[in-house]
């Protein structure tokens, strides 16, 4: 991580549809013996009972740029919030925004892009999104804002894990894969998840940008796999039923031979102007014919960062990988666009 | 953003009057300065001000509990917001007042002072106005207030928001006027001859309204947004920061700056953050990113350095009302005093 960008206040932000156990992760975070102070920025007519020497109500006020882009909508509180907070600087350490049950997470990433102040003085860690196990199946058919948050989160705390059979979860998991494969997942009962899980993730950090593989296919300690061998529900995915969302998707790009960046970047640029607004998040890590170094970037709608990140290792195969999750992509247009970037 | 390059000392043709700066060490960040009388009031950023007197000495009040978000001045004395929910006043003699306190606590975002004595501030979507009597009353803004300001003439207070400024008469029973243009409008300013009204906006530029008739004047091309305005003596114009130079917009004229181009002054390697007119010669002084300080001459732009760059930007300019005394912060609360 840069310097400048290690001494930036990291922001995490907390949403999860009404009910999921919110304000239960954050009372955990707030009162966990970690020697670290929070300021909270909750949601005015947000749950009550959080005790914390810093805490902000927030109006979730959000309006849109003046640049003709009408998905570039950014949370015009927060960023006077954060301009204010910046006058307490050293009595926190971080701060958490937690959003009300029904909000876009968008509009808040979005004000991490466009606002210079924001910028100069704070960084975005990670979206971490709360789910409800036991009621989440049910919210993705009927809330399109629980599936925008599963779509955008960098981390999801599947809670209440407790009030549901091992089907029932092997259900939601599956429903949350079909959204966003790339997320980390953690099961949990009353959100108990180890803090380092869900805060200083560096989830917006382009240094950070270290693989796009789904989140399943990793081994890993943070998520004990209940293999679920019923070949008889379609097809499966490293033990897990697979389902498709009709809705909401993932894209992920593969190519083993190197990109033409004359090419690809207004390739990148063109798909992201027209079809930003379907496009939630996206990533890649890129590697450039004639070029040494890993390209990375990553995008929130229609704004876009990137940059190198560093040469690529002697041993480290030179592939490019891009992850688009979105509302109903057009998934044809999209590969045949990456293909012709393809170096031949 | 950050400057990559030390532009090293000014030429030496460029005249420096940085030896007769008196260095005053506050050990304290600084967000604002005003003149009461000849007290130079240094506003911190957090619940503290130092009172700096004509001699030299400094002496720290405690005006807030946390906090200071906004502070404004009418010469008498320096009303402010806090994160602590209250409103105070605080004059040359080191009284503090508190004239509000929010009921829900929550955050004092801006404040505005009326030359007969009443106060107006914001918390959230509400402003608030105090007679000079101690009546109250509230004006609900249809989104969070961006900035106040009070009209020269009558008792009419402008308050920005979204999409526009909603121009309020708190003892009138008519409807507020609205001036709509869309986008966030954060700071407000009447223009001293009550002609013009004029926000900066959360995008770098600034909007403008010709009050006789409400014709638009978009003020763009700044690189960064605009957060200090000023208007020069007389108000025949209004020396703005957010650009590599101080960009001066004309105002003498009826039609204001439409269908003209600014002037650019005192062009320097670093952006202009803070702005302050010389209160009766057509001077100004101007605070740079860098930490650079220059009095320029507004008719020829012939400039004066006051202070070489440092460690942090300039937070706040201010003249004493006789024009004799500049005062001024560095963010990090590296502060002087300068007799012209």
């Amino acid at each position: 991580m840069s310097e400048l960008a290690s001494q930036k206040i990291p922001v995490t932000v907390l949403t999860g549809y009404l009910g999921a156990g919110k304000t239960t992760l954050l009372n955990r975070i707030l009162s966990e013996n970690h020697g670290k102070k929070y300021a909270v920025i909750v949601n005015e007519f947000g749950e009550i009972g959080i005790d914390n020497d810093l805490i902000i109500g927030a109006d979730e006020e959000v309006f849109e740029m003046n640049n003709g882009c009408v998905c570039c909508t950014v949370r015009g509180d927060l960023v006077r919030i954060l301009d204010g907070l910046m006058k307490r600087k050293g009595k926190f350490d971080a701060i958490i925004v937690e959003t009300t049950g029904l909000a876009d997470p968008a509009p808040v990433a979005q004000t991490f892009f466009v606002d210079e102040d924001v910028q100069k003085n704070a960084r975005l860690d990670a979206v971490v999104t709360v789910a409800d196990a036991k009621w989440l199946s049910d919210r993705l058919k009927d809330a399109p804002e629980a599936k925008n948050q599963i779509a955008f989160a960098d981390v999801i705390v599947l809670n209440k894990t407790d009030l549901v059979s091992k089907a029932e979860l092997a259900e939601v998991e599956a429903r949350i894969r079909a959204i966003n494969p790339y997320a980390r997942l953690h099961r949990t009962e009353r959100c108990q998840v180890a803090l380092s899980d869900v805060l200083d993730r560096g989830a917006f950090d382009l240094d950070r940008i270290l693989d796009l593989e789904p989140d399943f296919l990793e081994a890993g300690d943070h998520h004990d796999h209940d293999h679920h061998h019923d070949h008889d529900h379609g097809h499966s995915h490293g033990g897990l039923k697979h389902y498709h969302d009709e809705d909401m998707q993932s894209l992920s790009l593969r190519s083993d031979r190197p990109l033409d960046v004359n090419k690809f970047m207004p390739w990148l640029q063109n798909l992201l102007a027209t079809d930003g607004q379907k496009i939630l998040r996206s990533k890649g890590i890129l590697a450039f014919s004639d070029d040494d170094d890993r390209y990375v970037f990553q995008g929130v709608h229609m704004m876009l960062e990137g940059d190198h990140q560093r040469p690529w290792k002697a041993d480290e195969p030179r592939h490019s990988r891009l992850v688009f999750i979105g509302r109903e992509l057009p998934e044809q247009a999209i590969r045949d666009g990456f293909a012709g970037c393809i170096t031949t | 953003m950050t400057k990559e390059f030390d532009p090293g000392d000014p030429p030496a043709s460029l005249a420096s009057v940085t030896g007769q700066v008196r260095s005053l060490a506050l050990g304290m960040p600084v967000t604002a300065v005003h003149f009461l009388g000849e007290i130079a009031v240094f506003v911190g950023a957090e619940e503290k001000v130092a009172m700096v007197s004509a001699g030299g000495e400094i002496a720290e009040v405690t005006v807030h509990s946390g906090g200071i978000l906004c502070a404004g001045s009418d010469g008498a004395r320096i009303v402010m917001g806090g994160d602590d929910g209250k409103v105070v006043a605080l004059n040359a003699k080191s009284e503090v007042a508190l004239l509000a306190t929010d009921a829900k606590r929550r955050w004092i975002d801006n404040v505005a002072l009326h030359p007969d004595g009443a106060v107006a501030w914001s918390a959230g979507k509400t402003a608030t106005v105090r007679s000079g009597k101690g009546e109250e009353k509230s004006f609900p803004a249809p989104s969070t207030v961006g900035g106040l300001a009070f009209a020269p003439k009558g008792l009419r207070l402008a308050i920005a928001h979204y999409n526009g400024v909603t121009l309020w008469f708190p003892n009138m029973a008519a409807n507020p006027e609205f001036l709509e243009w869309a986008g966030s409008h954060l700071g407000v300013i009447f223009s001293p001859d009550n002609k013009f009204l004029v926000t900066t906006m959360h995008e770098p530029a600034l909007h403008g309204w010709r009050l006789a008739d409400n014709k638009h004047m978009r003020m763009t091309g700044y690189p960064g947004r605009v957060r200090s305005m000023s208007w020069s003596a007389g108000g025949k114009a209004l020396a703005t920061s957010g650009a590599d130079a101080v960009i001066l917009w004309p105002f003498a004229s009826k039609d204001g700056p439409m269908g003209k181009q600014p002037a650019m002054l005192a062009p320097v390697q670093a952006r202009v953050a803070a702005v302050a007119c010389h209160p009766k010669q057509d001077i100004l002084a101007a605070g740079y990113g860098d930490g650079v300080i220059l009095i320029v001459r507004i008719e020829d732009g012939a400039e004066i350095l006051v202070r070489k760059n440092g460690a942090s930007a300039v937070a706040a300019l201010a003249w004493n009302a006789k024009g004799t005394r500049l005062a001024f912060s560095t963010e990090d609360g590296e502060a002087g005093l300068l007799e012209v």
